[in-house]
């Protein structure tokens, strides 16, 4: 898997809030008691979650310590998967899609906007530090090409007008609404032949 | 084409809710007890007979699968487990997105049908970790479930006991392979395992373990309630059913079709998907079955029929059945490199061949893009395929090298034409 860019400016100590802890012991309850490990990724994403989106290194040793798994294990997890950020990302975090489906309908414009909108390099903070963008791998999406995720939500059907107008709105804090930018609900075709609704 | 009355997926566009009740008006849970009260022996059977084949790539059939479960011994204390494999991350592919988010019910009762089939209590949901909102559905569903007395204990009056949990991936592809996914929930990196042993007799915590496709556990109670006959009806023998197609590229209008399988690829394209940018003749290529399937040159498009068989006769194979349109205002040579980026990035790194080829098959199609290679490179590109496929622990190897053969096949002309014209302007 990819190499992961980790944060030199890490915090000394992490603590999950009340609110984390008890999600904990639900999340504990869905795995075997002698099983605990299982909730590594659950915890790293709930780490993530109340950190700002990027999980500091203290994270990683105090999951290590509720889950009784050495550190060096769950640090091999927090790697290997690419949704775990161990470096700030912004407010505002874009992942463009270009594998070839996105490609052949044009996600390079997708990504030549987010160099414009917010920052030439990937993986690097807007200037407000509000952003940050990073091309990724097939979203599941493929059907609405181009799209883009931003934090947990997607943007499809995209085109230039429609990514300009989201790329405002991350400047501005007035995101349209997710899903199909061209008003699709799923993954209908513009011209229906079949489940027609009466 | 396959007419609204034999649809599985009736709010496949999400027309209607996917709350229990609407999904009950649509006919999921109706008799879900009498169906299971029928016995293990006659869900296998009927699933059998309805030669339902796994819809997550690989075609395996389902009611062998399951009949591949232990018999659980009384005295035993091992559990069985049902696993859902939700992680759709096969570039061409977002069906089960579609399962998840508009008729979560019908994997639901699925599950609860499936487990009980292989005496497992226990199923675990693997999500790929994007799709957020719509595991916020499916979890949705499930507790909707739950406070129906559907599933939990003693589950919709059957007397069996059955929970259901989703686990969250984070965006690892690799953990799409049963093993790794497997791995992934034990709370470890995504590498498969070696095989044998199966994940039917040495799965999760070393537990008998089930895993299927969302699609296919899916269809299985339209299966059971209108007759694995019915259902063969559909397509051909070893080719049975309806499927689910997603339809992306350059096509006027992308969409996912239920439809029979069997359909042939060019009714697809021209009738759902409202035809290729710029009409047929503007076709170039097909990827028929998500990223790792062969593409298929415009001849082939012609007449193929989609299908597990038809498909592998054409050196390609049906997969996920996600079909990726490329037209010819697209360089070919550029779309299959980046899908061999995509797979460089998604290596587990397991295996040298796959590791180090992986990043090979890229490298040289970016030269043989930009007219940087020499010829005899293509010989060698075939042959860094040929180290890869068949040389590693899980099948990411031949999805990593089909598609690179696959151009090979059909563009090997247009690419030597390509290198011999700017071979000479260099000279």
């Amino acid at each position: 898997m990819s190499g992961k860019h980790v944060e030199a400016n890490q915090p000394d100590k992490f603590e999950f809030n009340n609110e984390s802890l008890k999600k904990i012991e639900t999340i504990l309850k869905k795995y075997p008691t002698e099983r605990k490990k299982s909730a590594v990724m659950p915890l790293l994403d709930l780490a993530q979650r109340q950190h700002d989106n990027w999980i500091p290194l203290a994270a990683i040793k105090k999951i290590g310590e509720i889950l009784e798994v050495p550190y060096i294990k769950v640090y091999e997890v927090a790697t290997f998967y690419t949704m775990y950020n161990l470096a700030p990302t912004g407010k505002y975090f874009v992942q463009v899609c270009t594998t070839s489906p996105c490609a052949i309908r044009g996600s390079d414009k997708i990504v030549k906007l987010c160099k414009k909108y917010i920052s030439e390099k990937e993986s690097h903070l807007s200037k407000d530090g509000k952003s940050s963008w990073l091309e990724v791998e097939c979203l599941g999406a493929c059907v609405s090409a181009p799209m883009m995720q931003i934090n947990d939500d997607f943007y499809e059907d995209l085109d230039d007008q429609s990514a300009i107008k989201i790329f405002e709105g991350i400047k501005n804090d007035t995101l349209p609404k997710p899903g199909s930018q061209t008003g699709r609900k799923g993954f209908e075709p513009n011209k229906r032949l079949t489940l027609v609704k009466n | 084409m396959l007419q609204d009355k034999d649809r599985i997926f009736t709010n496949l566009y999400g027309d209607y809710g996917f709350d229990l009740s609407s999904a009950k008006q649509r006919g999921d849970w109706k008799d879900t007890k009498s169906l299971i009260e029928k016995g293990k022996d006659w869900i296998i059977n009927e699933v059998k007979v309805s030669e339902l084949r796994g819809r997550g790539g690989a075609g395996f059939p389902t009611g062998m699968k399951w009949s591949f479960a232990p018999k659980k011994d009384a005295n035993s204390s091992r559990p069985h487990y049902l696993v859902i494999n939700a992680d759709e991350s096969e570039p061409g592919t977002c069906k089960d997105r579609d399962i998840l988010r508009f008729e979560p019910q019908k994997l639901i009762e699925g599950c609860l049908i499936a487990a009980f089939a292989v005496s497992a209590n226990v199923c675990y949901v693997y999500i790929r970790g994007e799709y957020i909102a719509e595991s916020k559905i499916l979890q949705k569903a499930i507790d909707e479930a739950y406070a129906n007395g559907l599933i939990g204990k003693n589950a919709s009056g059957t007397g069996f006991d059955f929970n259901m949990f989703i686990h969250m991936g984070a965006g690892a592809y690799i953990c799409g392979e049963e093993t790794a996914l497997l791995e992934s929930i034990e709370g470890n990196k995504g590498q498969p395992r070696l095989k044998p042993p199966f994940p039917a007799l040495v799965g999760l915590y070393g537990c008998p373990t089930i895993v299927n496709n969302v699609e296919t556990i899916a269809v299985v109670p339209t299966i059971l309630r209108r007759s694995g006959k019915w259902f063969a009806g559909f397509g051909r023998p070893r080719n049975t059913g309806t499927k689910i197609f997603c339809i992306s590229g350059n096509v006027n209008n992308p969409c996912n079709v239920e439809e029979e399988m069997g359909v042939p690829l060019k009714d697809l394209i021209e009738k759902h998907a409202g035809g290729v940018i710029g009409g047929w003749d503007n076709l170039q290529a097909v990827i028929p079955g998500g990223s790792s399937m062969p593409i298929l040159s415009k001849i082939i498009c012609d007449t193929i029929k989609m299908d597990f068989d038809a498909l592998v006769e054409a050196k390609s194979g049906l997969g996920t059945a996600g079909i990726v349109v490329i037209d010819k205002s697209q360089d070919i040579v550029k779309v299959i490199a980046r899908i061999a980026r995509f797979y460089k990035h998604e290596s587990c790194g397991q295996c040298t061949p796959c590791r180090e080829g992986a990043g090979w098959l890229w490298r040289m199609l970016e030269r043989i893009q930009k007219g940087e290679a020499e010829i005899t490179e293509l010989d060698m590109l075939m042959d860094v395929t040929k180290q890869i496929e068949g040389h590693t622990i899980c099948a990411f190897g031949e999805g990593a090298s089909w598609p690179v053969q696959g151009l090979l096949r059909h563009f090997r002309t247009e690419i030597e034409e390509r290198l011999n014209f700017k071979n000479k302007k260099i000279a």
